[in-house]
């Protein structure tokens, strides 16, 4: 009995210990990983990428410790709302269906959506008429995604875990046509893609399908993190550090109007 | 003595009781209040409980809105379940037939290639396998256009069944010839001492008691492949499993698992009935007397239809 009275006293102490320890605030920010150029990992296990940098600049800016906790898509939204971290800094688009389960900061960027094909390919039109009958593919749970699913329903939408395995299927002649966000779509094209595949059509820009930018994403209780976050944002922006990180990794802002 | 003379004793002095002992039934079980009855009770309440609180949770929950606007993609991926598990088991067993017999074969060659097959499919996750052949004949395009497969390996529901079936064929393989061996050598000798012909023996002697034994372990892998088919989502192929995740990415709302839950319980209890059934009209033989008129009814009903 003394034993273990002599082990909870101990634990007590730890406790206390650690409690002024949380007070200095660790941030753990959830990401996905597999996105690049906005966060993908290295072959020796690195997260890098824009919205790293961002990350990791926001929390320089708020003076807080911050963890990546990475986390693969589809479950991105249901780990945060179970708290296994703070916020998502994973290029979630900010829309109406999301914001019923969580809160959004002010956007961190601004990205449009746009079709890839082969180059040999006859798409010229990117309408759900003109795909008709066409087999068009996406990542699933993506803004890009759930718009094949609400309104392609003519054509055969096909939607896969992440978007290298959408790339992958384009490049084998699976897919006519993929559905992506313009700068991961770019970024492909400019690289492993460049063989196979070019944007075909116009920009999909309607806020009622992209929603309003790039934001991060929070648990609803949370407002004064999304304070503090907002303000670091507009901080970033002003004294160049978001300029300084956007040339890294774009030749145009990101930002948007 | 001669033998004669032994069975003349023995007629006239049979070897049976004069009166028998009145049948009795057994004593009543002594049922007393113990600890573990204690504690299976109190197990047995906690999963009462456990279970009123989901079928309360689904009540309070009730969404007939989600309902209208993922019920139906729940139910094609239920169709999509059962399509590549029944495509996928059917040619399964066809393929586990000849592998089945490799493994039995005496010949070197043949034994050696059906356990590599075996060991190959039994040895790496079906996951892998799914991946492999679907985006591997991804990167062989050219080659398989050339030899004119392309149009089959294209389709992301064919790789999958050609995986699950190339999967499930091992596995049965397994069973099949597991359940051959378990039959006494005696069948095989009985049968060519009758005169019959390998094939004969094979089919109406052996694969009747194979199937027995071979049943059960089956009803367990169909379970399993019911189960597996979540796995054809991650080449875009929706099933039950990846309807439901796909709704629940949408719409945030945990009861889609449990409706997903309800109808994968449907469909293993009707295939359980199935295997039921199945049972009774292959141990028909083995039944006791007083229900051979009801199998005898049965398997008449089923000459009759």
């Amino acid at each position: 009995m003394t034993l273990f009275r002599n082990l909870a006293a101990a634990a007590a102490l730890l406790a206390m210990a650690a409690a002024p320890a949380a007070a200095q605030e660790k941030v753990r920010i959830g990401t996905e990983g597999a996105y690049p150029p906005f966060n993908e990992l290295t072959s020796d296990g690195q997260l890098v990428g824009f919205d790293i940098d961002i990350a990791k600049a926001l929390c320089e800016e708020m003076q807080v410790e911050c963890e990546f906790v990475t986390q693969d898509w589809d479950g991105i939204i249901p780990a945060l709302l179970a708290g296994k971290y703070d916020a998502i800094v994973a290029s979630m688009s900010i829309t109406e269906e999301r914001k019923q389960q969580v809160d959004f900061t002010d956007r961190y960027y601004t990205s449009p959506v746009a079709f890839m094909a082969a180059k040999d390919s006859d798409i010229t039109e990117v309408t759900p008429e003109a795909l008709a009958g066409k087999s068009v593919g996406a990542q699933s749970s993506t803004i890009s995604g759930n718009h094949l699913q609400d309104a392609y329903g003519e054509s055969d939408v096909r939607l896969y875990p992440t978007q290298d395995e959408a790339n992958a299927d384009l490049e084998a002649g699976r897919l006519d046509a993929v559905l992506v966000d313009k700068f991961v779509g770019q970024e492909w094209i400019d690289s492993a893609g460049a063989e196979c595949c070019t944007f075909v059509g116009e920009d999909i820009t309607d806020t009622a399908v992209v929603g309003e930018g790039i934001g991060i994403a929070l648990r609803q209780d949370d407002d004064e993190l999304r304070e503090k976050i907002n303000a670091a944002i507009t901080a970033i922006r002003e004294n160049g550090t978001y300029k300084e990180i956007n040339d890294k990794y774009f030749d145009f802002d990101v930002y948007g109007e | 003595m001669s033998g004669r003379e032994t069975a003349g004793a023995a007629a006239e002095k049979p070897y049976v009781a004069a009166t028998l002992i009145a049948p009795e039934p057994p004593p009543p079980s002594a049922r007393r209040v113990s600890k573990a009855r204690i504690a299976g009770t109190a197990m047995l309440l906690l999963w009462v409980a456990a279970a009123a609180g989901l079928l309360a949770f689904l009540a309070r929950e009730w969404n007939p809105e989600l309902l209208a606007r993922y019920g139906p993609s729940l139910l094609s991926g239920l169709l999509v379940t059962v399509e590549l598990v029944s495509l996928s088991v059917i040619l399964g067993a066809a393929l586990a037939l000849p592998v089945a017999a490799g493994r039995l074969s005496a010949n070197k060659l043949f034994g050696a290639a059906a356990y590599g097959y075996v060991y190959f499919f039994r040895g790496t996750p079906l996951l892998a396998q799914t991946f492999l052949i679907y985006y591997g004949a991804g990167q062989f395009r050219e080659p398989l256009e050339a030899a004119g497969l392309w149009w089959f390996f294209r389709d992301a529901f064919n790789c999958a069944a050609f995986t699950f079936t190339l999967n499930t064929a091992a596995y049965q393989a397994e069973i099949y010839q597991g359940a051959i061996r378990g039959v006494a050598r005696g069948q095989w000798e009985g049968g060519r001492a009758l005169g019959l012909p390998r094939a004969i023996i094979f089919l109406k002697v052996i694969a009747p008691q194979a199937l027995v034994t071979a049943l059960r372990p089956l009803g367990n892998e169909v379970i399993f492949m019911i189960k597996g088919s979540a796995i054809a989502s991650v080449v875009t192929v929706y099933d039950l499993m990846g309807e439901t995740r796909l709704a629940f990415s949408r719409s945030f709302d945990f009861q889609v698992y449990l409706w997903a839950a309800a109808l994968y319980l449907v469909l293993v209890e009707a295939l359980r009935r199935v295997w039921d059934a199945a049972e009774v009209r292959l141990t028909r033989h083995l039944q006791r007397a007083q229900a051979a008129p009801k199998a005898r009814k049965a398997a008449g009903k089923q000459m009759g239809a």
